[in-house]
């Protein structure tokens, strides 16, 4: 940097504030970030939006230290640097509010702060200076906070305000902010915004993490997005609209065109009246929701992930507990009613993770074949397990469902996503249940899984059954429901019959037409 | 005997009893506080109670037997460490094993050195820590109350009960007024936290571990070369257990540790003293009824009569960071 610019302007060098070229990660099998380029120029406010999962908050931590990339490089204002560990983003100005914060509950505001920045061996020096420096940040930012509260006993917002303040204490340049808003109320996070504005405007460089369009055309200067591990444009937020946002984000995808009749409907098999579920830190992810599902049917529901589908779905599945609001099968109510209940009554639910929920990986095929039916006569008695029926019957499911390697006796894990996924499927159709709510059916499948997945989904339905299908991909469930309803933020914002266009699914999927 | 002259007595011995539970809880307490659960301190505390009792038989010198006790327990904890911290292990299991291992390898080991059944030779003179008169402890002992108590509760005991309690302003001290102890004690509750600080946490929790060694090895040297003259089999006798209850009870605070520990050394105290004695209205009651007491009452006070104690929220979980 030449001397005789600097004073009177803003200092502004020509690089960016961050420079991405080629970062690559993988987790496993899981390729989180593919090849990733991204420039951010300083004293901007640049968001990155995509769906969940699609490697946003595994880029940052990258950034901040917490993985090394397996590939690539990160400049920050123009000289490349090694980013091992979190304290080398600190020193390189790099400034990181989580998504779950990461504060210690039982310390107080000033404690949080020093933490890690204590200024020596003992605390009194460096308390006295925190609380200058506290001071100093409240005027210059507005960012007031109690320095002597305990964090546990602070609203969300204040928290956040908490980390902010360990950011900038830090002396941070760069501040990344993980999905900022999914813990605020609106005013809280309109209150973030003027911060963030203020910030920007001080020659700070933000960085803002989201799925929520909205934020993106609320206070972004560029906006850079991603799907499925890849950055796949990046747009001057002037210059571009909700909808090309949303279009990128949710992407296209070439899907077979799934060859089904007409739709037969006959009463109602599922009826979810009035629900609402809060997740645990209770904050409301499904709002006051209404609908129905008949015989012979599919209702999809499509929204971008992270806007309540998981949280009905698993309401549904009674896995968690609604708040209020009432669940009909078959014009049951089934308050309370567990899992394996269910199951009785004739629900059957094919999960959205099947690693977490769906599956043991460590167990044999046969084994994962009964899982959750496993009290059924068929597999034994008195609490003895009958494995020679339990395997004659996983092989007729694999020869019916194709599963390869046709054998009863591997490690789950040993089979492929698909294949995997085929297990889960065979087990809960073929018990034959009145309702079959599905989650993400063909998530990390291959083709021609897709394909059989799709086939067996719709036979479900020409016999008479009620599905509920989530799914995040949009053609998915634009080709296999009869009725589409769209969910946003936690609520359901409208129904469109299945031939209703991209276009229209995408706006409403964004929040902004009904 | 009049029943001050009990009172006396008594107080002096709750004051020995308390000192390996003291050092142990405390030991406690810097794990615990960064989050890695200890249940091996009664075989940290077993080893070096031996190890301090064979340097001392060997050097003659109690303060090379203290060092020789501090060092091998020093060692336990880093096994323990490198189980739970780096490898992640199960803390419990970890511990269990080390009592074990304590637990067998001493007696063995004395009964292959020394041919004494597993004890270790009695040592004598400089290398045991003896009672330390305190000054004027005789010409104050005529003076009513106060006397005796100076005399025989403040005066009369080794050097390393006085380091005990010395323990416990240092320990609130590196707590509660150091960066290492404001570190320690995130690190128990959010790991996180300290990681994103871009503090190790590996390393803080290697610390902690360290720390409690070093304690360890004080209440294994005090029960083999200063409240006795020798290493004698499972000589811990539960003890360590008995910290750990103390530092529930004492909801992980260094001061309220201090007064936990005297409560459960003068349980130890009554049930040693009410020995063959009878119980006024009842008549003589078996000892065993005393002995139990402190175990009963540590039962009692663990079932909820303390409260809610809080943990360290992230005590017995190894640190990965999350995706």
């Amino acid at each position: 940097m030449s001397g005789f610019r600097q004073g009177k302007a803003r200092r502004v060098s020509q690089n960016p504030a961050i420079e991405l070229v080629g970062i690559d990660k993988s987790f496993g099998a899981v390729h989180a970030n593919k090849n990733i380029n991204l420039k951010v120029e300083k004293g901007t406010i640049h968001g990155i939006i995509g769906e969940n999962g699609a490697g946003k908050s595994t880029l940052m931590s990258i950034i901040y230290g917490f993985y090394q990339a397996d590939r690539g490089e990160i400049r920050i204002d123009g000289k490349q640097l090694t980013i091992r560990d979190s304290q080398a983003a600190i020193s390189a100005g790099i400034g990181m509010v989580h998504q779950h914060f990461m504060l210690v509950e039982n310390f107080t505001v000033l404690e949080n702060i020093m933490l890690g920045a204590e200024g020596g061996q003992l605390l009194a020096k460096g308390v006295s200076e925190a609380r200058a420096e506290l001071k100093r940040l409240e005027t210059e930012y507005g960012l007031d906070v109690d320095p002597d509260a305990v964090i546990e006993e602070l609203p969300v917002g204040r928290q956040q305000r908490v980390e902010i303040l360990k950011a900038l204490y830090r002396k941070a340049d760069i501040l990344i902010l993980d999905e900022p808003t999914g813990v605020l109320t609106p005013a809280e996070a309109d209150h973030l915004f003027k911060v963030l504005k203020v910030l920007r405007d001080q020659g700070k460089t933000v960085i803002l993490i989201t799925h929520k369009l909205r934020e993106i055309m609320a206070i972004t200067d560029e906006v850079s997005v991603m799907r499925r591990g890849e950055m796949v444009a990046t747009r001057k937020t002037a210059e571009t609209s909700v909808e090309e946002l949303a279009e990128l984000m949710v992407g296209r995808r070439v899907l077979l065109r799934v060859e089904k009749g007409e739709a037969k409907p006959g009463k109602v098999l599922l009826s979810v009246k009035n629900l609402t579920v809060k997740d645990g830190r209770g904050v409301t992810m499904v709002d006051n929701v209404s609908f129905e599902v008949r015989e012979g049917e599919i209702v999809g529901l499509a929204g971008v992930a992270g806007n309540g589908q998981s949280e009905l779905l698993e309401a549904i599945a009674g896995i968690r507990k609604p708040a209020s609001g009432e669940i009909l099968i078959d014009g049951q109510p089934i308050a309370g009613a567990d899992p394996a209940r269910l199951r009785a009554l004739g629900l059957a639910h094919i999960p959205e993770d099947r690693h977490h929920m769906g599956l043991v990986l460590k167990f044999s095929e046969y084994e994962n074949a009964v899982l959750g039916y496993h009290r059924d006569s068929r597999y034994g008695r008195a609490g003895l397990l009958d494995l020679k029926a339990m395997q004659a019957e996983a092989v007729e499911k694999i020869a019916k469902y194709d599963i390869r390697p046709p054998n009863p006796l591997l490690k789950t894990a040993n089979f492929s996503g698909g294949n995997q996924q085929k297990i889960v499927v065979a087990r809960e159709i073929e018990r034959d249940p009145k309702v079959l709510i599905i989650g993400q059916p063909t998530r990390g499948v291959d083709i021609g899984a897709i394909e059989f997945i799709h086939r067996r989904i719709v036979d479900m339905r020409d016999a008479g059954k009620a599905v509920l299908l989530v799914s995040v991909e949009l053609d998915e469930i634009r080709s296999l429901s009869d009725r589409i309803l769209v969910m946003f933020a936690g609520r359901v914002v409208g129904e469109k019959t299945a031939d209703a266009g991209e276009q229209t699914l995408g706006l409403m999927m964004a929040g902004i037409a009904a | 005997m009049d029943f001050f002259d009990i009172v006396v007595s008594i107080l002096g011995s709750t004051i020995r009893l308390s000192i390996p539970l003291l050092f142990t809880a405390l030991a406690g307490l810097f794990t615990e506080r960064a989050g890695v659960f200890d249940i091996g301190l009664e075989g940290k505390m077993l080893a070096a109670a031996f190890a301090s009792a064979c340097v001392a038989y060997l050097t003659g010198n109690a303060w090379l037997g203290l060092c020789g006790g501090i060092a091998v327990s020093i060692i336990f904890s880093l096994i323990h460490g490198f189980a739970s911290i780096t490898n992640r292990g199960n803390q419990i299991v970890s511990g269990v094993a080390l009592n074990f291992v304590a637990a067998g390898l001493t007696v063995v080991l004395g009964q292959a050195w020394f041919g004494q059944g597993g004890r270790t030779p009695q040592v004598s003179g400089d290398g045991r820590f003896t009672p330390i008169i305190l000054p004027f402890a005789d010409a104050m002992r005529e003076v009513p109350v106060i006397g005796p108590l100076y005399a025989n509760v403040i005066s009369g005991n080794n050097i390393l009960t006085y380091l005990a309690f010395l323990a416990v302003p240092i320990t609130w001290w590196v707590l509660f007024r150091t960066r290492f102890g404001l570190r320690l004690r995130a690190v128990g509750e959010n790991p996180g936290a300290v990681d994103t600080a871009g503090i190790s946490v590996t390393w803080l929790r290697y610390r902690a571990v360290i720390a409690a060694g070093f304690l360890c090895g004080f209440a294994g040297a005090y029960l083999s070369i200063a409240q006795s003259a020798a290493f004698i089999k499972d000589m811990s006798a539960g003890k360590g257990y008995i910290a750990l209850a103390a530092l529930i009870f004492a909801k992980w605070k260094p001061v309220p540790v201090m007064f936990a520990c005297l409560l459960f050394g003068f349980l130890d105290a009554f049930a040693n003293f009410m020995q063959g004695k009878a119980v006024p209205g009842i008549g003589e009651v078996p000892v065993q009824i005393f002995q139990a007491l402190p175990y009963i009452l540590t039962c009692i006070l663990l079932a909820g009569f303390i409260g809610v104690a809080r943990p360290p929220k992230a005590g017995g979980v190894a640190y990965t960071k999350e995706r």
